[in-house]
């Protein structure tokens, strides 16, 4: 018995022995002065020909992997470059899978920023792009993954944020201008309602796929629009009470309550579908979802299935006027990088650049082009006609870019996470005891003890 | 070898001489070969057993003594980050905020459900022990829940459950119309109960095999002297059959108790643990990869072991499962 009990002990204690000497706990380097500056930038001098490597690319697009990266892109990439291998990776998990994967070297050589990277963490795992300065000259949104001066990931595409709906079931219903305050929006919904009662398989006027749950968080997307602020980020980490009466959050998720309580969402939100949610918009059994710019093309292909044209889908601006405009957030989708590890940084470049630059991603996924230069997509002229005024949330200032995040963690209360629109929407349709006011305050309380906990300024 | 010699009384013949087999006995081997067929035999065993320990040592129990470390302290999953060492505060923190450990409660309907499922596949068992017709088709049907896997029976009951679905359905033909009824997975108040049902329909196959065998185990002769005795179905049951069965009675409750603490694949699919349906081991996940607290979410796991040892080291007190002599 005492023999067995050493032996096992043994076991334990040389296991956490090999475990003390794997695994680096080095600390992050935060100076951008990186040591692979130079290396990682130097292609524009190289011939394309001359420029070879097997590189791997890693993309959470598992849709369009094979049919659009291998089939279309590579084949247009070689023939500039004919010496560069190219394989494509698509992931399904893409968040969860590239976060394990970076605890190794092995991560790709150009892939996606992960959204749970820190600012301060960028130079630990990406090469450096260059200048924010330098790269603000030819794209946008140079800022949002970028530290001390320096880029390490370039947007994809651009999104807008709005509301995508059904043109037909709107003008049916007999409206014919789009809503400018969020109760103009919930008659509006209230009015498709009572016109659609008696039709067939009819859901509801707003849907709010409460059950994959990520759609909820688009609402969060349209922070900063009801007052136009284009500083609005930046004023989350200075206040203590984000969601008090009368500022964005209180607007934002006030509407989202209003829609559920009134009874103009779907009946059980536990077994909403996305997939069969996009046929619901396009055949007109669902009126209106809140989502990013990047979902009109997805309802577009989905109306043309059904039947229609894609001139059935529209898209509107937030609810909200300043001075009798509409905004609209642009915001980057994911940033393209490049592995820090990489033994091939100019071949990884070569792929980054050309994809940047003329694969035309962007106007295919009918988004915003990264380049300042770039045509915008058709599926935003309704934007166009509306008038609507796209704001850029403007980074945090050098020195300030750690402090949301950080509050975001110790309140624990991410603000793009599901959890708490999804108590939203079921203290609104009396599943939870909690009335909207004693969330609201409950979220305020939690994050004036971060900004407490973590010594965020005032200023 | 020559003759042997015999002693020749009067009147008994000589015997013919005697065969000797020469075998190669193991003195006549070589040293060497001597050694190596020796040693070959002692280590064969630990060759084989080699591949199966290494995995075992790299996939579990490595992995545990890392999280028994990490628990200890607050780390975001990134390689990069260092560690940083705060003792006790995960297991505190556990302990005293309601917001972690008031999942618990959500694990009682499992529990019910478990003790549900038990009695149906006893109930199962002990019919389908004795001659039915149709008896193996039977079997067959009822354990044929538990080959299929979590996720797609996950898929079949969210079909099951949303307004207007099978169940809606089924209930139509009873005349209920379908916009009366409750929400199944929309009423904070059903969803946990539908859940558990759905855990009971996928396991209790397992519990009904493992009884069956169990009842089939049990001489014969025992269960005929009793019902020669007079007893009747009930004081069958408990006279004989339960005793009979004892081990593999605490066995399903033990699996029972730890199953219902540990419940995460189908809330998960069903919902994400959305709508008061988070259990233990969803908040466990969530709270590593989620929210980033890999030293709580740690913390926790470690919390759920020392629970289910506990359980099983009561009900082992409780119910002594040593075999009982039925004669």
């Amino acid at each position: 018995m005492l023999k067995r009990l050493s032996a096992m002990l043994a076991v334990m204690l040389l296991s956490s022995a090999a475990l003390a000497c794997g695994g680096s706990t080095t600390s992050p380097s935060t100076s951008a002065t990186g040591t692979t500056g130079a290396s990682a930038t130097a292609t524009a001098s190289a011939a394309p020909s001359a420029i070879s490597g097997d590189i791997t690319v890693l993309t959470n697009r598992t849709d369009i992997v094979h049919t659009v990266f291998e089939a279309k892109y590579l084949p247009l990439f070689n023939a500039l470059y004919p010496n560069i291998k190219v394989t494509f990776q698509g992931l399904t998990d893409y968040e969860g899978d590239v976060k394990i994967r970076m605890n190794t070297t092995d991560y790709g050589d150009v892939l996606l920023i992960p959204n749970a990277i820190k600012p301060d963490q960028l130079a630990s795992y990406f090469t450096p792009l260059g200048t924010v300065a330098d790269l603000g000259k030819t794209y946008r949104l140079v800022t949002e993954q970028s530290f001390g001066g320096t880029t390490y990931g370039l947007p994809i595409t651009v999104n807008a944020n709005g509301i995508v709906y059904n043109k037909k079931v709107w003008t049916a219903a007999g409206i014919t201008t789009l809503p400018k305050t969020p109760d103009e929006f919930l008659t509006d919904l209230q009015t498709i309602k009572t016109a659609n009662a008696s039709t067939a398989k009819w859901v509801s006027p707003y849907y709010t796929n409460y059950h994959a749950g990520w759609p909820t968080t688009q609402w969060q997307s349209n922070r900063g629009e009801i007052t136009g602020n284009a500083d609005f980020d930046n004023s989350l980490y200075k206040t203590d009470a984000p969601w008090a009466a009368g500022t964005d959050e209180y607007v934002i998720y006030k509407l989202l309550y209003d829609i559920v309580n009134k009874g103009l969402s779907e009946r059980d939100p536990t077994t909403t579908d996305w997939e069969s949610s996009k046929g619901l918009l396009a055949n007109g059994k669902i009126a209106a979802m809140a989502l990013g710019s990047w979902a009109i093309s997805q309802m577009q292909d989905a109306a043309v299935t059904a039947g229609g044209v894609a001139a059935d889908i529209g898209y509107m601006p937030f609810p909200s006027q300043v001075n009798g405009k509409f905004y609209s957030n642009i915001g980057g989708d994911y940033k393209i990088a490049i592995n820090k590890n990489s033994p091939n940084q100019a071949a990884a470049r070569a792929w980054l650049d050309w994809f940047e630059n003329s694969s035309n991603y962007a106007y295919d996924q009918g988004g915003v082009s990264p380049l300042l230069t770039g045509k915008n997509p058709t599926q935003l002229a309704d934007f166009t006609a509306a008038d609507v005024q796209y704001i850029q949330q403007t980074p945090a200032t050098a020195g300030n870019q750690t402090w949301l995040g950080a509050i975001q963690d110790s309140a624990k209360i991410q603000l793009f996470d599901t959890a708490w629109p999804q108590k939203i929407i079921d203290s609104a349709r009396g599943a939870d005891k909690m009335t909207l006011d004693a969330i609201f305050a409950d979220l305020n309380t939690r994050w004036a003890a971060a900004r407490a906990a973590v010594k965020a300024p005032n200023a | 070898m020559g003759k042997l010699p015999r002693r020749t009384d009067a009147g008994m013949e000589p015997v013919g001489q005697a065969v000797i087999i020469d075998l190669p006995s193991p003195s006549s081997l070589k040293v060497e070969e001597r050694g190596r067929s020796k040693r070959y035999r002692s280590v064969t065993p630990y060759l084989f057993l080699l591949i199966p320990v290494t995995l075992l040592a790299v996939l579990t129990y490595v992995p545990m003594v890392e999280t028994f470390f990490l628990s200890f302290t607050r780390w975001d999953g990134f390689g990069q980050t260092p560690l940083t060492f705060i003792g006790l505060q995960n297991y505190i923190d556990f302990v005293t905020r309601p917001e972690y450990y008031g999942v618990l409660f959500v694990s009682v309907y499992y529990l019910v459900g478990a003790f549900v499922q038990l009695a149906i596949a006893l109930y199962l068992a002990t019919l389908l022990s004795s001659s039915t017709r149709f008896r193996n088709l039977f079997k067959g049907i009822i354990f044929f829940p538990y080959l299929l896997n979590g996720v797609a029976i996950t898929f079949i009951f969210m079909f099951f459950f949303r307004p207007e679905g099978v169940l809606d359905s089924f209930l139509g033909i009873f005349g209920a119309n379908p916009a009366n009824n409750p929400l199944w997975l929309g009423d904070r108040s059903l969803i946990n109960i539908s859940l558990a049902f759905v855990s009971v329909w996928r396991y209790m196959g397992l519990n009904f095999v493992l009884f069956l065998g169990a009842i089939q185990s049990i001489p014969p002769e025992t269960v005929e002297a009793a019902q020669m005795d007079g007893a009747n179905k009930w004081q069958e049951m408990r006279y004989v059959i339960m005793p009979g069965i004892r081990p593999i009675l605490g066995l399903s409750l033990i699996l029972a108790i730890a199953g219902s603490l540990s419940v995460f694949e189908i809330p998960y699919i069903m919902g994400d643990g959305a709508n008061g349906s988070m259990t233990f081991v969803i908040q466990t996940v969530d709270t590593a990869f989620k929210y980033k607290l890999y030293g709580l979410a740690t913390a926790m796991a470690a919390m759920l072991l020392v629970m289910i040892l506990l359980v099983t080291w009561v009900q082992r007190r409780i119910i002594r499962d040593d075999p009982v002599e039925l004669i």
